[in-house]
């Protein structure tokens, strides 16, 4: 068990993971909203990590690997998505994608 | 060593604050990216070296790619002209600089006294994790396996479709 805190460290994650939900909620740029999935996705990392630093296991850093893939695979695909509509719609406000049906 | 997880960790809160309310997204990214760095370096301190390097190599590395290379296709702001002048002015970068400095110094300290051995914990080198990935979670891997084909193939798809519209 390393130096640091089990709860210090949660609540890192815990910090980490509201500001990216408030991003989430908050911002209007498809991009940027990406961008905050991506930091919640970090704070879900660095919550698995003080885990398995907690009882001194790998798993931790196995499961980490993969909400990486899952981090990898999905911002591959979302921007594929952000590519495709800002082709169709000329806009990345999603406040402006109102035409979706089907 | 809790020094070093908390200026990290402060590093890393700051920067993700700053990269969710910049207003144009290439300044989140690169806040984004400092972010990354500095989990990076929480993760090193708390005993997952393999899992640090992980994270600089493909988030800051390729993820962090792929975002600037979709903003820079999009081209956000229509005036490029205008920008050409001077892409990078002294307000953009001296707050992800100032906060990688900070970074930069914890590392240094961190090597300096020995790296490793400071933590007082027990480092989780790569070859556990090697071993308890191919072993407890080899159907892990598999699935993940499967999940990025289907990432691969998405992408691809949207992308080609695109392309023969455009085209």
């Amino acid at each position: 068990m390393t130096s640091v805190d089990f709860g210090t460290g949660l609540t890192l994650a815990a910090i980490l993971f509201v500001i990216g939900l408030a991003g989430v909620i908050a911002r209007r740029n498809i991009i940027m909203i990406l961008l905050s999935i991506e930091i919640m996705m970090n704070a879900a990392g660095l919550a698995v990590i003080v885990a398995g630093a907690r009882w001194g296991q790998p798993d931790g850093q196995a499961v980490f690997l993969f909400i990486l893939a899952v981090a990898a695979a999905e911002i591959a695909v979302g921007l594929a998505l952000i590519l495709r509509i800002h082709h169709r719609i000329k806009s990345l406000d999603s406040d402006d994608y109102t035409q979706m049906k089907g | 060593m809790n020094l070093a997880f908390y200026l990290a960790g402060a590093v890393s809160v700051a920067a993700s604050l700053l990269a969710v309310t910049r207003r144009r997204a290439i300044h989140g990214l690169l806040y984004f990216v400092v972010s990354v760095l500095s989990l990076a370096v929480v993760f090193f301190v708390l005993g997952a070296p393999f899992a640090a390097a992980l994270e600089v190599i493909i988030y800051a590395g390729a993820i962090m790619v792929l975002f600037v290379f979709v903003v820079m296709m999009l081209n956000l702001e229509s005036g490029t002209g205008k920008k050409e002048g001077r892409p990078f002015s002294l307000r953009v970068w001296l707050g992800p600089a100032g906060l990688s400095l900070v970074l930069l110094a914890e590392l240094i300290y961190i090597v300096a006294s020995g790296g490793q051995g400071e933590l007082g914990g027990v480092a989780i080198g790569p070859k556990a994790v090697g071993l308890s990935l191919f072993g407890k979670y080899a159907v892990g891997v598999e699935l993940v396996a499967f999940l990025l084909l289907g990432g691969i193939i998405g992408a691809y798809h949207l992308g080609w479709h695109q392309g023969k519209k455009g085209s």
